[in-house]
This record gives structure tokens, sequence and C-alpha cells, in this order.
């Protein structure tokens, strides 16, 4: 199908696409890669108005080491994630997790900021970002705010955001974004959207104990989320068979996947459980 | 924001080498954009959702899919199709003549897209292993052939190989 009639407005600066989106009485979506909202249009099951084309505004592009963090603007595509230096480097949970998004061309289109946008229950980048406790910097006329990436998502392709709020960048802490690391996803071909996915980062001391852990999980409910009774099973232990065994039974205890098509719940509980192993035991493993 | 009235797009940029200008309704997409007014047909339209991979083109070099991209996306922009591979009447691409000589297509809906999903894995990697070929045509749905010839071709295109295109 084709999409609906809108208008298009392809403003090169950041203030010009904030006043669009504050504008009133019209659906106002903003466009950056359009690998999620543009097959929504095709199919009508979206409609806006007015199509705001994020893709000429430099300001939203880029990545920036700034003191203990790093900068990463909504607008770089996921190829690049996978790719940059500065990324892989410091971030390499994030450039691994991306290099399972789609297929590459999907990859050189689609964006950080859009697949937070988005809010899809599986999205890599989000469990990612959740692992790696982000923060999500948004932006609209009335200013400029920080939001905690664990506040950001509310249900299935839903966002805390409002309708006039823009994310521009996310921030990633230097420190947690070099930890260890274990990233898992079950899909079923190559490229297709994840049943699960498991995160985890994990700060060993020198003498082999567990100072802080994060675990993150998609696909188990309407968004993407950190188990924390997870986490803090692995707190304080060597990352030995009993302690990830307690690990998992946290994430099991805690999570309810809803049914469909593609699992049973006793199914989607097994494999969040045994991605949740498989992840933990990467990051405690040679990295 | 735009001079003439924003539901259509005063469009410059440049398809196969070809410079080429168009007013263009905003919402057309750039596959429609391609086949109806660039005459361009060997740019197939498929699922219109990004599944099916067969809308596939190089945009300023990168492999995308045009049925999510509209046309005003397209400004500015470097444009390759199929028929950039290779003109009527003109010899074929080394990649093309691999995919004849090991019957790499049947019915052909696929194939102008599987070309350039291969050229562009070939470009980034010359040698690719047999695994490397299959991830990479994974973007792209093929109901004819099971894929292992059109695997074969690819594998054939790479440096060293009967066609080697690279």
């Amino acid at each position: 199908m084709k999409p609906a009639p809108f208008r298009y407005e392809r403003p090169s600066s950041l203030q010009d696409a904030l006043a669009l989106l504050a504008e009133q009485g019209v659906e106002t979506k903003a466009l950056a890669g359009g690998q999620s909202l543009v097959p929504l249009m095709n199919l009508r099951l979206a409609r806006p108005d007015v199509i705001v084309d994020l893709n000429q505004i430099s300001e939203l592009s880029g990545v920036e080491r700034a003191g203990d963090q790093v900068r990463l603007g909504a607008l770089i595509r996921h190829e690049m994630t996978m790719s940059d230096p500065t990324v892989r480097q410091l971030l390499p949970l994030l450039a691994h997790a991306a290099a399972h998004i789609g297929h590459r061309a999907i990859r050189t289109r689609g964006t950080l900021g859009g697949s937070l946008a988005h809010a899809d229950p599986s999205a890599e980048l989000a469990v990612a970002s959740l692992a790696l406790g982000a923060e999500v910097e948004v932006a609209s006329t009335r200013g400029v705010r920080l939001v905690p990436i664990g506040e950001l998502f509310d249900g299935p392709l839903s966002t805390t955001l409002a309708e006039d709020e823009l994310i521009v960048a996310v921030r990633y802490r230097v420190d947690q974004g070099r930890r260890p690391f274990g990233f898992a996803e079950l899909a079923r071909r190559q490229g297709d959207f994840a049943l699960t996915i498991a995160a985890v980062t994990v700060a060993v001391d020198e003498d082999g104990g567990c100072r802080a852990a994060t675990v993150a999980l998609g696909g188990v409910g309407g968004s993407p989320r950190l188990i924390g009774p997870a986490a803090r099973a692995l707190i304080g232990t060597r990352l030995e068979p009993t302690a990830i065994d307690l690990a998992v039974a946290a994430v099991e205890h805690t999570i309810r996947p809803v049914a469909d098509l593609h699992g049973t719940l006793a199914y989607r509980m097994a494999m969040a459980a045994l991605l949740t192993r498989q992840a933990i035991a990467m990051a405690g493993g040679a990295r | 924001m735009s001079d003439p009235a924003p539901t259509t797009w005063p469009l410059h940029c440049t398809v196969n080498g070809r410079p080429r200008t168009l007013v263009v309704s905003v919402r057309k997409l750039a596959v429609d954009v391609l086949r109806e007014d660039f005459g361009l047909r060997g740019t197939h339209a498929g699922c219109e959702h990004g599944v099916c991979g067969a809308c596939t083109v190089l945009l300023d070099d990168a492999p995308v899919r045009s049925c999510l991209l509209f046309a005003p996306q397209l400004e500015g922009c470097d444009v390759r199709t199929v028929e950039d591979l290779a003109g009527p009447g003109e010899v074929l691409h080394p990649l093309q003549e691999s995919f004849s000589a090991h019957h790499g297509l049947q019915c052909g809906f696929c194939t102008p897209a599987m070309l350039l999903t291969a050229l562009d894995l070939l470009r980034s990697n010359p040698t690719p292993t047999r695994d490397e070929v299959r991830e990479a045509l994974s973007a792209n749905l093929c109901r004819c052939t099971g894929y292992q010839q059109i695997v074969d071709a690819v594998m054939d295109s790479s440096r060293g190989g009967e066609f080697d295109c690279t």
C-alpha cells in the first residue's frame, strides 16, 4: 500500500524542527531513518498530518566524548553505531547489539533515536541502552530535559514523551560502557525481529568479585526492562554457576511474558532464562 | 518552509549518473518514482514495508529499501539501480553473467535487488565466505530458486572467481 497524504517539512535546524513539532491541532511525526514509521504509514496504521524530516539537521548527528560520558546524536545510524571507533571502544555492548538489527539495508538508515522513540519491546538498542544505564536527552520548544532510559518506555510502541518532544541524543557513562558485557538474542531467521533479547554488564574487581551488574531483557512484556533482582543476585559473587542459577531464577520470578503466535508463555519463559544465562556467561568470560 | 505547496517537492537527484529533475508528490515512494517517473522498472516493489528487499537500490553507495523512502528524501542524492550495471544491449556485468551461468534466477522478481545487495557485499568484502554471502542475501527474499544457486553465483563473482567483479 501507499501512505495517506501528508505535509512534508524538511527543517535544517533543530529549532525549526521543534517549532514544527509544537504545532497544535495536527498529528505530527518526526521522520529519522523511517524503517519503522514508513512501514506503518505504508500499511496506513499511521496517518500523520505532517512529517518532519530530521535528516538535514546536522546537530542531531555525531559522537562526542565529554568527560565521563559519551553523547551519541539521535540520528546516528546503526551501521555507524556498529563501526564508529569511539562507540566500539567505549560502548562495545551497543556496537555489538547494533549488528543484530535487521539487515544492512535497514541499518544504513535506521537510527538510535528512532529506535528508542519507536519503543519496540524487543529492540536491540533499547535493551542494550537499559543495560548501559543511558540517559535520553529530550528537547522541545519548552527546553531540554534528561530522561533516565528506565523511565522512557511505556508499553508496546509507547513512550512517556510528550507529543512535542524529540529525542536529540543519548548519553552513556564511559565507566559503565566499558564494562564486560554479554548479549544474547533469539530470532527465527537472520535479520528477523528478536523474540527475546538479554543484555548484561558486570563490573568485576581484581580479585574476581562482581561489584556491580545490570541485566536487561527484551521481548518479555510490553517494554524492554531491567531485571533488578537478577542483577542483585550477581553482585558480591564471583559469577560462579550457583550465582548464575540464582540470577536466572530471579528472572523467572520477575517476568511474565505474553504468549502469542510466535511462542507460548512456557517457551518465552524458557528462552528468557536461557538467554540470560548465556549473556551472564559471556559477560563473565574472556572479556 | 519550502517554496511550492508542501505536498509536492521539486526533486533534484542523480540516477545512474544522470541528473534528474522532477516535481513529485511528497508521499510518493522512491521506488515508484524510479519506476513510474524515471522508467527504471528493474527496481521492483514487493511487500512495500521493508521486508522482502526487492526494492533495494544504492543510495550514495549504501543499500537502502526504496519503499521506505519518500520521494523528497532523494533530494541531492546519487541513486544507482540495476540498470546501472548494464544497459539494454550492452555486455552484462560479470555478476549478472555469474547469475546466468549458475541459474541464480527463475522468475527474476528478486534478481535486481539480489544483484545490488551482492555487489554491495563484494565491494566491502571481495572474498566472502559462503556464510557471509548467505547472511548478506538474507536481506532479500526469493521464492523460486531456494537460494543455493544465488549463493553459488555470488561466490563465483568474488575475487579469483570465474566472474570476478571485485
